[in-house]
């Protein structure tokens, strides 16, 4: 149980005895009565929960579904029963909404106010992105488009831009009035990397929630049991990210989302590849610490990050090691992680932008990859010096392409060096078939992919996001 | 009485009879504000009693089988359970099937899908019933699994006793004799609804063993029926109310059967009221989807192009039950044709049962995948001839309508001469109303067919990697329930003596507008603001027996009761001011009554006929004329009108991945003279989009047990914002219908979900300019079938 308190549409709400596995969304509709708040799928897909949280690192949307209630702790968390005014004025997207026949069945519509009500308060206008986990089934989404055009003119509403005021005076008020409890028995609140290694140390039973939105599904889906549970969001400095001359650092508490902006001025290609990584309100909550400790064979950072040559910094008390991130999946759902050791960071060598990353799935936004292929080639008088090409969905985990590179490496970088080269997939990999592809698929396509970073080496259109009508 | 017709009109573009005040108005949604604020109350926002109770379904594992046991012991054990119903438990046999009388509530014996329910928990709530759920243990003898098309046909596994055969003339002489032919398949996967709100109901236990039910529900009287006889009650002792649905789509005509039988049962059971609402996952795997057909053809045809004959096989795969399966086959029989006059035509139609969900009603109800049929025929015509496909679209359409003086149009593409018989679809209706010629060369000029299509060509003869594909096709969609009683409809309407006025009808509100619409049909009939209307949610103790808000028929038909009703009422008001005022002239309009040179508000209106014992309450009713017709030999007027519409798409895939994106749709769409453009045209933008997830992002894919293995969003795609085309343009055909429907607009529900069915082709377009060979490119177009297409298309 924990003591949660924080601000709900601008009133302060103090909960004692909150369970881990109360999420935000059940919390508001069965306890709050805040009905407007809908479950559309309760796996944070379809953003029909999205609810605005602001604290001191600004405002945004998130999914309520797989939130967990404890981690709006100390944080200002907005509803669409709050977003009118005080006098009931509706919030320029809301009047916009209406005037743009932007509703139909109006049950995705509180999640879509949200979301552009977030952008709307960011200065945001990339309305595709911003609304890539907002589906809707009505309307085509072009009136939703006409009406965030036309409120993107409309000024933040006052009752809005005060919420990190009002915030910053609660918190300033509670901490005079309460001491910060840092753990509770179940939920323990690390404020840093050095608390959180000498609490899991302790508990290395516990499960380390960092965005939930893999532990949410746990809740909602398979309807399990947290256990003691360490709320990683809290601990500031893992939030680091740390762009050097030499090297770049990110720590693994920072979100997908800042991962992604701190990757558009160095290694664009990766910020697409993380633009197309779940949805806002996902990359907002997920971290890449997140993303790499959970092992998934079909994460897309891991990949990337690989061909990037990353190393993994892993941390038990106050024992911490460093390995290659491709050491670190051993096999499916296995990885080289002791009990009680956590992902601090992750780090990568400053290199010439030679990474190109392609995800192929059967929708480009908010989708996962049937095959994630990620190419970091250099090329000297010619010929390749280093190739080091990174693979999700061809294996049980993320996996280096490493007969592809051999069969690269010291070859002039042709055509006919390609093509020998797209023969080598098929010695590296050996992909399932499901849902998402086939086997043969993703064989094919992989191997394709070399073709493709080759082509738009030489300058050959081979993106479809790239045409314009 | 001279009038009493409401004026105040608006000219319509067509420069046909102008529709009164507050039509044609694009006034929002009605409930927008509240959508908007979250005020909009779905089932489970409704405020419950302290005590009510939450249910859910212990699900079966296997596809097929035989129930030898089922373990409850661990369910019944669980925290917060209050009780465990399982066939046994049941007072009687408790069938939730719209018809056919095959869906027991919880299964009976035998197991006939992965995901059939076989008890069902009632707890103290929502989470309890669905842990609970998860304990039951069922031990089934397994038995084969039919599950696909290929499983049925060899198994003969079939609703009905053999193929439903219809024919015009001799399609298999016809295809003999002409110069050329082709055969080839079609393969069109089903599609899931996803309604954002899941199904759910909630049932509200009364005096005397009555029961209310709130339902998410487009069809309250099938829900009070079932409820009725699972209770043992007349149907008089149950009340179904749906304020809306968070989407329906045809998922909710007879998906809902089982949430509002099962909630009354146990409110009926334990006197407490009940609610239910599936988890996403349990929603995908319980619910009936879009039929997958496999259509195969055979078909001649001349130089031009001109189809002589042609034969259809259609194979569709209708699950475990029967459901909505005959009608829905039946409609995609009907729609063999599209737009096209087929001379001699063969279509034999064959409703396979599998043990998979029970497909169901979905948006078109069979009529898209029959286009597709014959869309792909043209398709693979113009590839045969090496002719733009769009030509011999063109040279195949039928023969349009006689202009608005009923003087014959000439038939631009064919110069067939006018009355020439290319008008008879092949169930022998008459095609009088095409307009297939008209608005695609309309289309065509605005959106810059030809010029555009010269670039695709020479942006393919140019790019290695990434080909354009560009189609521009047409639908022409009957409209009518081909079930011909149900084209009826009832509304109750009042007028309270403050002159606010009490609008209720049979219709259910899914998001599509159609509360909006005839609230304005409403206020226009008596000449006040649309705000002076209360739109009242669907209750089965205001308008018995209605049909299923389905078929495109919502606005036809419940616009033209509540316009009787209407009728009705104002002319008692008319009758009376005339009297009272002694003069002949009474006019509605304005929210106001002009009685001669007397002018009084609607409200003073109201208030004087009350204090005269004027009643001022008024049913409303209507059956769609003209239609009749037999569905066994396939001959007959099914339709009362068609809607027309195009579209044009341009794509882009990339030949390496099968990654593809559309990039342009140009639609114009025929609502008739529209009630509400802003609703129409968010109709034809959703539909667009609907129809053309269906055949790209969206795939069902079953395992080998019969699991259905995409069962949420996060497996299931449906399209995103960016997968709207960059520029979308959409614009409607503003003509009148030429039938009297409720001023003279048209059905536009389903239609637009068929001009999907371009942005498909312009797909295929693309995939055959990789090479000579037939591409036979699978729907939907995922990356990977594009692939494959790319390289069968290269040979």
């Amino acid at each position: 149980m924990a003591q949660v308190s924080f601000l709900l549409n601008g009133d302060p709400v103090e909960l004692v005895n909150v369970t881990p596995e109360t999420t935000l969304l059940n919390w508001l509709r069965e306890e709050r009565g805040l009905t407007g708040t809908k479950e559309g799928c309760n796996e944070g897909d379809c953003g029909a929960c999205t609810v605005m949280v602001t604290d001191a690192r600004g405002s945004r949307a998130v999914n309520a579904c797989i939130l967990l209630l404890a981690q709006v702790h100390e944080k200002a968390v907005r509803t669409i029963e709050g977003l009118s005014g005080p006098g009931g004025d509706l919030h320029p997207v809301q009047r916009a909404m209406i005037e743009h026949h932007a509703s139909q069945c109006g049950f995705c519509t509180p999640g879509i106010v949200m979301s552009l009500a977030v952008a709307h308060s960011n200065g945001r206008r990339d309305f595709d992105t911003v609304l890539a986990g907002n589906l809707c089934r009505c309307t085509g989404y072009a009136p939703i488009i006409r009406a965030a055009e036309a409120a993107a003119r409309a000024p933040v509403p006052a009752w809005l831009a005060e919420d990190l005021s009002h915030l910053e005076s609660y918190l300033e008020e509670r901490r005079k009035q309460a001491p910060h409890r840092s753990a509770t028995d179940v939920i323990a609140l690390p404020r840093s990397a050095d608390e959180l290694a000498a609490w899991y140390a302790e508990n290395p039973e516990a499960t380390l929630v960092a965005g939930g939105t893999d532990v949410g599904l746990w809740v909602t889906k398979q309807l399990r049991s947290l256990g003691k549970v360490a709320l990683v969001g809290c601990a500031a400095d893992l939030r680091n990210i740390d762009i050097g001359e030499e090297q770049v650092r990110i720590g693994a508490g920072a979100s997908i989302e800042d991962f992604g902006a701190a990757m558009a001025g160095i290694h664009p290609s990766l910020a697409e590849l993380i633009r197309r990584y779940g949805s806002v309100q996902v990359r907002n909550a997920g971290t890449i610490g997140g993303n790499i400790a959970n092992g998934s064979p079909i994460g897309d950072s891991p990949p990337a990050l690989i061909a990037l040559g990353a190393w993994l910094h892993l941390r038990k008390g106050d024992g911490r090691r460093e390995i290659a991130l491709e050491d670190f999946f051993l096999d499916y759902g296995k990885q080289n992680r002791a009990p009680g050791e956590f992902v601090e960071a992750v780090s990568f060598a400053r290199q010439k932008d030679r990474l190109r990353c392609y995800k192929l799935s059967k929708r480009f936004d908010q989708d996962i990859s049937a095959v994630c292929g990620c190419f970091n080639i250099s090329v000297e008088n010619g010929a390749v010096t280093s190739a080091r090409i990174a693979f999700g969905g061809m294996a049980a985990t993320p996996r280096r392409a490493t007969q592809v590179e051999a069969a690269l490496h010291a070859h002039p970088w042709n055509e006919a060096t390609v093509k020998r080269a797209m023969g080598a997939f098929a010695s590296d990999f050996t992909p399932l078939s499901d849902m998402r592809a086939s086997a043969a698929y993703r064989l094919e396509t992989a191997a394709n992919m070399l073709m493709r970073y080759f082509l738009e080496d030489q300058g050959v259109p081979a993106n479809v996001l790239e045409v314009a009508p | 009485m001279s009038a009493s017709s409401p004026t105040s009109a608006s000219p319509s573009a067509s420069g046909a009879a102008p529709l009164p005040a507050p039509l044609p108005a694009a006034l929002p949604h009605d409930a927008a504000p509240l959508h908007v604020t979250g005020q909009a109350r779905y089932i489970d926002d409704i405020p419950v009693p302290g005590n009510c109770l939450h249910l859910a379904f212990g699900l079966s594992e296997v596809a097929h089988g035989r129930i030898t046991a089922l373990d409850l012991d661990a369910v019944r054990g669980a925290d917060g359970v209050v009780a465990v119903l399982s066939a046994a438990d049941l007072p009687r046999e408790i069938d939730v099937s719209p018809a056919a009388g095959d869906e027991p509530l919880l299964a009976d014996g035998m197991v006939h899908y992965l995901g059939q329910p076989l008890f069902l928990v009632i707890a103290e709530s929502h989470l309890a019933a669905r842990k609970a759920a998860r304990l039951g243990k069922a031990t089934v003898e397994e038995l084969p699994a039919i599950l696909t098309i290929d499983d049925a046909l060899a198994a003969g596994s079939r609703f009905e006793d053999g193929p439903l055969i219809w024919s015009k003339g001799d399609a298999e002489a016809a295809i003999a004799r002409a110069a050329h032919r082709l055969e080839g398949s079609v393969v069109i996967g089903g599609q899931e609804h996803f309604y954002l709100e899941v199904q759910a109901a909630l049932a509200l236990p009364q005096e005397g063993g009555d029961m209310v039910v709130h339902a998410s529900s487009q069809h309250p009287t099938e829900i009070q029926h079932k409820v009725a006889h699972a209770l043992g009650l007349a149907m008089h002792s149950v009340r179904v109310e749906v304020r809306r649905m968070g989407g329906g789509f045809g998922g909710k005509e007879s998906q809902g059967n089982s949430l509002a039988v099962a909630c009354a049962l146990a409110a009926a059971r334990t006197g407490r009221a009940c609610k239910m609402r599936y988890d996403r996952d349990d929603d995908m795997t319980i619910t009936g989807k879009r039929h997958d057909f496999r259509i195969d053809y055979r078909v001649g045809f001349d130089d031009d192009g001109r189809i002589l004959g042609i034969d259809f096989v259609q194979l569709a795969r209708c699950g475990w039950s029967m459901d909505l399966s005959l009608p829905v086959a039946d409609r995609a029989m009907l729609h063999a044709d599209n737009a096209y006059f087929l001379p001699d035509v063969r279509i034999e139609s064959h409703r396979l049962r599998t043990n998979t969900q029970s497909a169901t009603a979905y948006r078109g109800f069979g009529g898209p995948q029959g286009i597709l049929g014959i869309e792909s025929v043209m398709q693979r015509i113009a590839a045969a001839l090496g002719k733009d496909p769009f030509e011999v679209r063109r040279i195949n359409f039928y023969e349009s309508a006689p202009d608005a003086a009923g003087n014959p149009r000439r038939d631009r593409a064919t110069e067939t001469k006018p009355g020439a018989g290319r008008q008879t679809t092949p169930y022998h209706m008459v095609v009088e109303d095409s307009i297939s010629h008209e608005l695609c060369e309309a289309l065509a000029e605005r959106a810059d067919y030809a010029a555009r299509r010269d670039r695709v060509r020479n942006w393919n003869a140019h790019n290695r990697v990434l080909r354009r594909g560009i189609a521009l096709t047409p639908v022409k969609f009957g409209i009518s329930f081909t079930l011909t009683h149900l084209n009826q409809a009832g509304a109750l309407v009042h007028v309270y003596q403050d002159g606010s006025i009490h609008m209720n009808h049979g219709g259910t509100e899914m998001g599509q507008g159609l509360f909006q619409k005839v609230a304005q049909v409403a206020a226009a009939s008596f000449g006040v603001p649309v705000e002076a209307v209360k739109i009242t949610a669907t209750d089965t103790a205001k308008v018995p027996n209605t049909s299923a808000t389905a078929a495109s028929s919502g606005s036809d038909l419940n616009g033209m009761a509540v316009k009787a009703a209407c009728d009705t009422i104002r002319q008692r008001m008319a009758a009376f001011l005339g009297e009272y005022f002694q003069t002949g002239d009474v006019v509605f309009a304005d929210g106001m009554v002009r009685i001669g040179r007397e002018e009084i508000t609607f409200a003073r209106a109201a208030q004087l006929a009350y204090e005269h014992r004027v009643s001022l309450s008024a049913t409303g009713f209507y059956k769609t004329p003209k239609i009749g017709w037999d569905r066994r030999r396939g001959r007959g007027r099914p339709f009362y009108y068609f809607a027309y519409g195009a579209a044009l798409s341009e794509c882009v895939i990339d030949t390496l991945t099968g990654e593809n994106r559309l990039l342009r749709v140009d639609i114009l769409h025929d609502a008739g003279a529209s009630l509400n453009p802003g609703l129409d045209i968010g109709q034809i933008e959703g539909g667009f989009v609907q129809g053309a997830g269906w055949l790209t992002t969206e795939q069902l894919v079953w395992d080998a047990r019969g699991r259905l293995m995409t069962h949420a969003p996060s497996t299931y795609k449906i399209p995103a914002c960016s997968d709207r085309p960059d520029i979308f343009n959409v614009a409607l055909w503003d003509a009148p219908n030429r039938e009297e429907t409720i001023f003279r607009s048209k059905a536009v529900g389903e239609p637009p979900f068929v001009l999907g069915i371009s942005a498909f082709m312009a797909l295929a377009d693309a995939v055959s300019s990789c090479g000579p060979h037939e591409a036979g490119l699978e729907a939907p177009a995922t990356p990977e079938n594009i692939l494959a297409a790319v390289a069968r298309a290269r040979g």
